[in-house]
């Protein structure tokens, strides 16, 4: 692997899709996507926001996980599950606090970003990075990107009274030294609003 | 009796000394079987000593490591579900019809693998088949459990013992002692098959290389591989060489089989004995599906069903992980999406945050 890192930056992401599309083309996870990318409010914005996996330094999805099935890499990557030994019991589609992993149910078996591990353990950018052409998604130095953003790279999140470090950065203004995250509730949730026909995203989304 | 689940998910006492015991339980439970299915070992051949030794070798190990598996928070609460939903009173004949369904599905036929690819499929099929025939013939004449005798009357004759009762007789030159004398080699040949399509695949398949470790993935075939070749020099050393060398190739053959079982429980074999696993969290999964759905209380819509939501709880507490946030509320009660949604909004927040105090400055 090279020394590059990889940072996400909501805010960039412009929702294009690309790194959907590149995702697909990785190696590891031939033809199937593993970047999520969320429209935040449906209705009422067109914010985007696309969602790695943040290759915590001790996963929680392994920790839950009753195949032990999901392994890291020396590296510090967390792969999907292993194919042998996974059940498809979605302990850690559940638990993961980024909501990362996918259960594919034609094949019975978790998958998730594997920050395109084909590319990353041969000194290759992940596909996403690659194409993101917002910067949202950036695989590069920590010198580079301390130069070139307003924000800085933290990797420590809080949830509840969790404390969880990850490999992957996100961006954050300068005095925030770790992400306490706390429920951002939303004016109008999707069971609350009357049923539209004409919700093309929404169908899309479904 | 959540409260009883939520125990459950503890487990109590010294890992080691609990997998010790069970290994050691396995390991006497198989010497008395060798001892009562060999009729004190009277039907026991003494030239099969050594791969029942390391049967037993490998019977203490997958006690030891099978019990360390379920020492595990959630394979124990997973564990005690799946029997404790397969076993429901009223439902035991609808499970066990089930059952049936699931293991002709996902044993017998391997269809879930068939869906990830073919290749693989063809492999896996072959090697696991080659290996649980080869395994269903071998074990049970080292242990003395069956075994051949000539007839009394006729040297023609053929006559075949399950422990130490006469099962049925054959002639020698007939279709059927041919498919028993070379059934091993049959499985030899399906596993070489297997072995064979799967080096195949993880010699071209750029994803299979990226991850695939000499350790876990490629020594489990070497060893497959020289197990059959080594057993097929022993058929061709009697049919073809007059038996050529053919002791110093079943000692070879014997030391090939007895490393592989030395290998059993530690290496990727293992998955064997997990897997029957999934065939419970399928009770699991069809429960979760039927019971009560959890809603997520962010955007109040079903995610999953409650009694996993519930279930995970118990499990995140067995690990230490502590979901409760600050306000009272619980991260499991989020739904993935929400989870996803909810990172870009905080970001944005502390953004907005930044922005405002820097205004007002």
């Amino acid at each position: 692997m090279t020394n590059g890192e990889f940072f996400i930056d909501y805010s960039r992401c412009i929702g294009c899709e690309a790194c959907v599309q590149a995702c697909g083309e990785c190696d590891t996870h031939r033809g199937v996507s593993m970047i999520h990318l969320e429209t935040i409010e449906r209705r009422d914005s067109v914010q985007t926001a696309p969602q790695i996996c943040m290759h915590c330094e001790d996963p929680i999805c392994a920790q839950v996980c009753p195949a032990d099935a999901i392994k890291k890499t020396p590296d510090g990557v967390v792969q999907s599950s292993l194919k042998p030994r996974c059940i498809g019991c979605s302990n850690c589609v559940m638990s993961c606090p980024f909501g990362v992993p996918k259960y594919q149910i034609d094949i019975d078996q978790m998958m998730k970003c594997d920050m395109c591990y084909d590319r990353t353990s041969v000194g290759k950018k992940p596909m996403c990075a690659t194409v993101c052409p917002s910067g949202a998604l950036t695989f590069t130095t920590m010198q580079d990107i301390q130069r070139t953003r307003q924000g800085v790279p933290v990797n420590e999140w809080r949830f509840g009274v969790e404390i969880v470090r990850t490999k992957v950065y996100v961006m954050v203004p300068k005095e925030v030294t770790r992400v306490d995250v706390d429920l951002v509730q939303i004016a109008t949730t999707a069971a609350a609003l009357p049923p539209d026909p004409y919700d093309v995203a929404l169908m899309l989304e479904s | 009796m959540n409260a009883d689940v939520s125990q459950f998910a503890k487990a109590k006492g010294s890992d080691t000394v609990r997998a010790t015991t069970w290994g050691l339980l396995a390991t006497a439970a198989l010497i008395g079987g060798i001892f009562i299915g060999s009729r004190g070992m009277r039907d026991f051949d003494p030239a099969l000593v050594s791969y029942a030794g390391a049967t037993l070798f490998a019977a203490f190990g997958l006690g030891y490591r099978f019990s360390m598996w379920l020492r595990r928070p959630p394979t124990r609460l997973y564990w005690y579900r799946g029997w404790q939903l397969f076993l429901t009173p009223g439902s035991f004949w609808k499970n066990l019809g089930h059952l049936f369904e699931i293991f002709l599905s996902n044993f017998v036929l391997q269809r879930f693998i068939e869906r990830r690819s073919h290749m693989r499929w063809t492999a896996h099929w072959f090697l696991a088949w080659g290996c649980l025939m080869a395994g269903a013939i071998t074990f049970p004449l080292s242990f003395g459990w069956i075994h051949f005798e000539t007839g009394r009357s006729s040297q023609d004759i053929y006559r075949a013992f399950l422990f130490g009762i006469p099962v049925g007789q054959f002639p020698v030159h007939s279709v059927i002692a041919e498919l028993a004398f070379n059934a091993l080699d049959i499985a030899a040949v399906m596993v070489l098959i297997g072995v064979f399509s799967a080096l195949w695949r993880r010699g071209r398949d750029h994803g299979a290389m990226a991850v695939q470790q000499f350790a876990n993935d490629l020594m489990p075939l070497i060893l497959l591989f020289a197990i059959c070749v080594t057993g097929l020099f022993l058929t061709a050393s009697t049919h073809l060489m007059n038996g050529l060398h053919y002791t110093f190739l079943s000692q070879l053959h014997a030391i090939t089989v007895i490393i592989t079982l030395v290998y059993l429980p530690f290496g990727k074999f293992f998955h064997v004995f997990q897997r029957p696993a999934q065939l419970g969290v399928d009770f699991y999964k069809r429960a979760g599906r039927e019971g009560e759905q959890a809603v997520c209380i962010r955007c109040e819509l079903p995610y999953g069903s409650r009694m996993q939501m519930d279930d995970l709880k118990r499990v995140q507490e067995a690990l230490h992980i502590h979901y409760q946030l600050l306000d009272g509320t619980h991260y499991q009660d989020v739904c993935p999406k929400c989870r996803r949604r909810n990172l870009a909004l905080m970001q944005d927040n502390m953004w907005k945050s930044t922005r405002i105090e820097s205004e007002r400055s």
